[in-house]
């Protein structure tokens, strides 16, 4: 119990404060834009 | 030129989100049940070997093709599927991406009005006091007595909570992705974290409840959950478990005669036993929402440059804090020390969660309160979940069919909302909820998850996968799941399904050399026994479903012509 809870609770905490003291955390997004299709995307259909 | 579209408005925003619906009953339900049920342990070595192989990389393949279809506007699996494969086939592969998660929402709103309707009857206190039977109580409320007998709308049935429920989930929904489904998860979310504790603390702090009964205590509850190499002590007549003890000598005399058996629970027997894994890795399948077609229609509002590795990693994290966590501390210790052994065996998830607890918070000091937000939390952790399934749905139509969010929520709700009465009123015994959990919650999920996960490892390529995926990511993902994601997971997966299959749909012994197949209850019900014929539910509830899958199909198909314009104009983008 001791293993799984500890596992699973620190894997959380990583995660959250990584993601926290990283760029972008809980700033606003602007408009996600539609990107112009790559060369190697083209339906060759 | 680049076009505005709808998109997340945080980073915390799409991760609640994803997490929200992960997060479900079977965190705090499902989870317990099984990990009780296979020994804790052992259980727990099976279930991270599967969160391993497959649950964190297919989360990852879901963040990353979403992305990569919604950063040139496809948000549907359909859509997605046909933009990665470029072939006149790929977009029906995606239609499971479209039934999945519609489907279920029809009845698990329902559930979700369960909640809602329980928490509401404890504040009120209908459910608590002398002479409560609360198998009655559920009988009568969910429907499960008879049919017909739900559709009514006093507080004591479910009618009222599901308009409720229902109005709150499409009001939401048309709101958009970041003023309505980010929005609720933002709060309901950490609100979830929140109670979970507060129960958690009341639950490890209820020491030895009753003084008459000092085998039922808080150290015995967790143990009964979560220590591994124990002996559980069965009825010899009903087999049901009674008791559990750490080992054959600690068992008291009282059980010690012909009127019970001993199950040996130790850790390497059980991790033998194929069951467990089926069930360890069924868990971590319906529990990350894999192949629902969540992940990738969410993911698909992210902006090209936003990381999907930690994202994810961190979507997942926060499921598995919340089921091993909070959901393994709380249900099934609590119910040990008021009922013992003998009244959570073999309960199911409905049966734990609206039969026992509501009885052990019946038992509890300050039970009433605890009851209404325990299932508070339920209602939080479903509507996440809920508001997730219709997102791919509305998606579809207003990418395949070009339509206005208002006229696909119009549609949409429409069309589940069939569905939902239909689940609603054929409500006896739960037939029609249970038939169509089986086959689509539960088959065609892992179907789905299958082709998401080769279409990345062998479609779109390892390579340029793993070159997707990391543009803009914040941490890598080691290389060894190159190997994990191409071969390991789809060989698990398959294995896993065609285990399945063989339990579930054709009954197998698990022998090899005396192998039999007794087609399951499942099977009977549609194509009749030589005692029993068929019922009449069920085949209705898989008309329902082969109904559905057609007028996907049709929707496909007719959405596919739009895509074809679509992926001509930015070729003449592209070649300007």
């Amino acid at each position: 119990m001791i293993l799984s809870v500890g596992f699973v609770t620190t894997l959380f905490l990583f995660c959250i404060i990584r993601v926290l003291r990283g760029p972008a955390a809980n700033g606003n997004h602007e408009l996600g834009h539609v990107e112009p299709i790559e060369e190697d995307e083209i339906d060759q259909r | 030129m680049a076009k505005a579209q709808e998109a997340w408005g945080s980073r915390l925003g799409v991760i609640l989100a994803v997490a929200g619906s992960a997060v479900g009953l079977g965190n705090f339900l499902r989870f317990p049940g099984l990990a009780a049920q296979y020994g804790g342990g052992a259980f727990m070595i099976a279930y991270f070997i599967s969160l391993l192989l497959i649950g964190i990389p297919i989360c990852w393949v879901e963040w990353t093709i979403g992305r990569h279809g919604g950063k040139h506007n496809f948000h549907s699996t359909s859509g997605i599927f046909d933009f990665i494969l470029s072939k006149p086939w790929a977009k029906y592969l995606g239609v499971i991406g479209f039934i999945v998660p519609v489907c279920i929402y029809m009845y698990y709103v329902y559930i979700e009005a369960w909640c809602l309707g329980y928490a509401v009857n404890a504040i009120s206190g209908n459910l608590s006091g002398e002479g409560v039977n609360f198998q009655n109580f559920f009988g009568t409320f969910t429907g499960a007595s008879a049919d017909g007998v739900a559709l009514k709308f006093g507080l004591k049935e479910v009618g009222i909570f599901v308009i409720i429920v229902y109005f709150l989930n499409f009001f939401f929904i048309y709101r958009g992705i970041s003023k309505g489904i980010e929005l609720v998860c933002k709060f309901a979310m950490p609100a979830l974290i929140f109670i979970a504790l507060i129960i958690l603390v009341r639950v490890m702090t209820l020491g030895t409840p009753d003084p008459m009964k000092p085998d039922q205590n808080i150290m015995t509850g967790l143990g009964y959950l979560w220590n591994p190499g124990a002996v559980a002590v069965v009825d010899a007549t009903s087999g049901v478990e009674v008791a559990r003890y750490p080992d054959a000598a600690a068992i008291p005399a009282q059980y010690q005669n012909d009127t019970f058996t001993q199950k040996n629970l130790d850790l390497w027997l059980s991790l033998m036993n194929p069951q467990l894994w089926l069930a360890a890795a069924g868990q971590i399948f319906f529990s990350l929402s894999i192949g629902f077609g969540v992940i990738i229609t969410y993911a698909s509002y992210l902006r090209k440059q936003d990381d999907v590795v930690l994202s994810g990693l961190t979507a997942s994290a926060a499921n598995e804090f919340c089921e091993v966590g909070l959901g393994g501390l709380i249900t099934v210790p609590a119910a040990f020390m008021f009922l013992g052994a003998a009244g959570i065996v073999g309960q199911g998830t409905f049966g734990l969660g609206f039969n026992v607890l509501p009885e052990v918070f019946a038992h509890m000091p300050g039970g009433q309160i605890f009851a209404s937000i325990f299932f508070l939390l339920l209602f939080l952790a479903a509507i996440t979940s809920s508001l997730s399934m219709l997102q791919p749905g509305i998606a579809f139509l207003e990418e395949g069919l070009e339509i206005s969010r208002k006229q696909s929520c119009a549609l949409l709700g429409f069309v589940t909302g069939i569905g939902t009465l239909f689940i609603w009123y054929f409500s006896k015994d739960l037939k029609a909820l249970d038939t169509i959990d089986f086959w689509v919650g539960t088959v065609m999920l892992f179907i789905q998850a299958t082709i998401l996960v080769i279409i990345f490892g062998w479609g779109l390529g390892i390579k340029k996968g793993w070159k997707i995926a990391h543009e803009g990511a914040e941490m890598r993902i080691p290389d060894i799941f190159k190997i994990i994601i191409k071969y390991v997971t789809p060989a698990f997966l398959l294995t896993i399904f065609g285990m399945f299959l063989l339990q579930n749909v054709f009954g197998w012994n698990y022998s090899f050399s005396d192998a039999q197949f007794n087609p399951t209850g499942y099977v009977r019900d549609l194509i009749g026994s030589e005692d029993t014929p068929p019922n009449m539910v069920s085949r209705l509830s898989v008309g329902w479903i082969i109904i559905m899958t057609i007028f996907s199909m049709v929707l496909v198909n007719l959405a596919g012509k739009n895509w074809e314009k679509r992926k001509l104009n930015q070729k003449k983008e592209a070649s300007l």
